[in-house]
């Protein structure tokens, strides 16, 4: 305990400042400059199209969203027909950016990381394969590499009439990969519900695992007997339910197929596209995050008898994962934002469906508007996402 | 316990282990010592294999050291190493540095590990430390982690790469006391330090290197007090002065 004549008073003693000189004053007054500007412009440039547009006979607001859209949309996750509104129409956009955004965070991590690991492995050829590769996708233009996708899926696919059928029911053609789908039956919601337990049941299962480790020290291969719990239950109630098995099998017409579920070439293209380029750089993210780690690290994994494998995975990547965070999150953001170049290649996406939109109804800053703030909005998401998981793991200073 | 027997060693084309051999009983203490560049590190890192020698044979406890990563990693669990730089795991805690070998690699229950864990940490005496992470404790408590981080493999040998010479002079102490207790209970260990009182205390081996190359071993009394070579009477006159 400090003494009490020693303690030190209980603030700073306050010196008189002429408030322009004040720091805080200055800069509340510098900000609200600023915004008083920016807003300023904004109206001004909000009231010039405004007048523009009425007097080009052209309405504004967003009640356009609710009238028919009359266009067709090649895929679409919820149903969709071009009687339906301008509003369904970009919803159908948004969920298959969001689709193609969420696929490829996932699968673009997946490959990066595999791409960061081969740069750093012992073995020369591959580590100059990874590297060749890296630089070939860093350093030419993503729209341009689209393009080659695309090219590459049609010249490389039969066309319609003489697709390959891989599977009984399933057409590989330059429309597309069809296949069958079930036909909606109840008993799949309990099916659904019977997962859902096996899940849970699975997850209990885990955690009576690990306390056991605990307890006794021998680690139970859990995987198999996991894997059943998951997958029996929704069979079950498969078969108990009468195994309904109506296929919506799709079937060739004259210039293409109808009927069941298909990937096309530009959602392919686009996936595919999206997810090689944006690996290149997650790999290299994650290279300089894991050579970031002192090489100390990994000796004295080593020299406790752990494997390299384990090494890695209990040592080196979590330290080198929190290095990664930010850079990485701004990866997955141009990832997002990248899927917008769908446009180029025709994939019907938010940016491609907004500008169909745009076209029709003329209502160009309203569409635009919205397709920012949903922009916006996505990449909020994953910043925020990406800043709780780095919180959650946030090192421990002094 | 531990046979060196010529063993060479290169970097790119620098020879930096030049026909070293050493053999170390069991329960014996060995302080290595010489200037900087003389292969120290080096020759330490060769036992537990965290550099490869090129020439010669190592034999550890019997096993012989060859690319065979299963006779690697039993060679491991069987000898500890600290670091100058300590090398704690930063991301996890005291307890969990500790335990986290004993679980993974000699799969022992957690709970154990952990009474393990307090046992070396009592033994190092920071027991009330356990809960903290590596970058909340003072040099000196680090390093005794990470001794008792090594302790909790219950290894045959130690190995200590300059375990004081990265500390504060007012540190140093509370981890030589350590080890000389460790030393005392028995404990194999080849030491590079140039404590020079740590190794009157406690060696039953000096062994000086220069340029690679082994240049003198002999008990400590004799090491200190009548060097043979010229060159360790050199070396010892720099450091003693001091
Ligand atoms: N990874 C490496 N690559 C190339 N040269 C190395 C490497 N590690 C060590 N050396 C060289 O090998 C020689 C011996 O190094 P070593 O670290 O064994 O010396 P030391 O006796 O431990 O010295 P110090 O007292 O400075 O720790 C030095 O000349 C050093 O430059
Ligand atoms: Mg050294």
């Amino acid at each position: 305990m400090v003494p009490a004549d020693q303690r030190a008073p209980a603030s700073p003693p306050k010196r008189q400042v002429a408030p322009w000189n004040d720091e805080r004053v200055r800069s509340l007054a510098f900000q609200s400059l600023t915004l008083a500007l920016v807003v300023g412009l904004l109206a001004y440039l909000a009231l010039n199209a405004a007048d523009n547009l009425s007097r080009q006979g052209i309405a504004t607001g967003f009640g356009f969203l609710g009238r028919e859209a009359s266009f067709a949309i090649t895929t679409a996750l919820i149903p969709y027909s071009p009687a339906d509104t301008y509003a369904r129409a970009l919803l159908v956009g948004l969920l298959n950016t969001l689709l193609v955004a969420g696929l490829g965070l996932v699968l673009a991590t997946l490959l990066g990381l595999a791409l960061g690991l081969a740069r750093l492995s012992a073995n020369w050829l591959l580590g100059r394969l990874a590297l060749v590769y890296v630089e070939i996708m860093r350093n030419t233009p993503l729209v341009l590499q689209l393009f080659l996708w695309w090219d590459l899926l049609r010249l490389s696919t039969p066309p319609p009439r003489e697709a390959w059928k891989p599977l009984p029911g399933v057409y590989i053609s330059l429309r597309g990969v069809f296949f069958p789908v079930p036909v909606y039956d109840p008993l799949y919601l309990w099916m659904g519900a019977a997962l859902a337990l096996g899940v849970a049941a699975a997850a209990l299962l885990g955690v009576w695992g690990r306390r056991r480790q605990a307890r006794t020290g021998r680690a139970l291969r859990l995987g198999l007997p996991g894997l059943a719990l998951i997958l029996l239950p929704p069979a079950i109630v498969f078969f108990a339910g009468g195994a309904p098995h109506l296929l919506d099998v799709p079937h060739p017409t004259r210039f293409d197929f109808s009927g069941g579920r298909s990937i096309t070439p530009e959602f392919a293209a686009l996936l595919a596209g999206l997810v090689a380029y944006t690996a290149a750089f997650i790999g290299e993210i994650l290279r300089g995050s894991i050579l970031s780690v002192r090489s100390g690290q990994s000796e004295a994994a080593a020299a406790l008898g752990l494997t390299r494998g384990q090494a890695l995975r209990l040592i080196v990547l979590p330290q080198a994962i929190r290095v990664a965070i930010p850079p990485l999150t701004s990866e997955y953001l141009n990832l997002a934002k990248n899927s917008s170049l769908a446009v180029a290649i025709g994939f019907p996406e938010l940016f491609s469906v907004t500008n169909t939109v745009a076209n029709q109804t003329g209502q160009a800053i309203e569409a635009m508007a919205i397709v920012c703030a949903t922009y916006l909005a996505i990449s909020l998401s994953i910043s925020l996402l990406m800043n709780l998981y780095n919180r959650s793991m946030a090192p421990v200073e002094r | 316990m531990i046979e060196l027997r010529r063993v060479n060693k290169w970097f790119g084309g620098r020879q930096v282990l030049k026909d070293v051999s050493l053999t170390v009983a069991r329960g014996e203490r060995v302080v290595v010592c010489g200037p900087s560049g003389a292969g120290k590190s080096t020759m330490i890192r060769c036992i537990n294999r965290l550099e490869e020698h090129q020439q010669g044979e190592i034999f550890v406890d019997g096993i012989e050291l060859t690319g065979d990563v299963k006779q690697i990693e039993a060679i491991r669990r069987e000898v500890g190493m600290v670091f100058q730089h300590f090398n704690l795991f930063p991301h996890l805690t005291v307890l969990d540095n500790l335990t986290l070998a004993p679980i993974w690699v000699r799969r022992m229950p957690r709970r154990e590990a952990e009474d393990l864990a307090m046992l070396y940490l009592e033994r190092v005496r920071i027991p009330e430390q356990a809960g903290k992470y590596p970058s909340q404790l003072s040099g000196g408590e680090q390093q005794r982690v990470a001794i008792a981080r090594a302790l909790c493999m219950k290894p045959q040998i130690m190995l200590f790469d300059e375990p004081t010479s990265a500390l504060d002079p007012e540190m140093i102490k509370e981890v030589l006391d350590v080890m000389v207790e460790l030393a005392q209970s028995g404990m194999t260990m080849i030491c590079v330090t140039h404590e020079m009182g740590f190794a009157r205390e406690v060696a039953d081996l000096m062994v000086f290197m220069d340029q690679g190359e082994v240049i003198e071993t002999a008990p400590p009394d004799r090491f200190f007090t009548a060097p043979r070579n010229e060159r360790t009477r050199l070396f010892l006159g720099r450091i003693l002065r001091q």
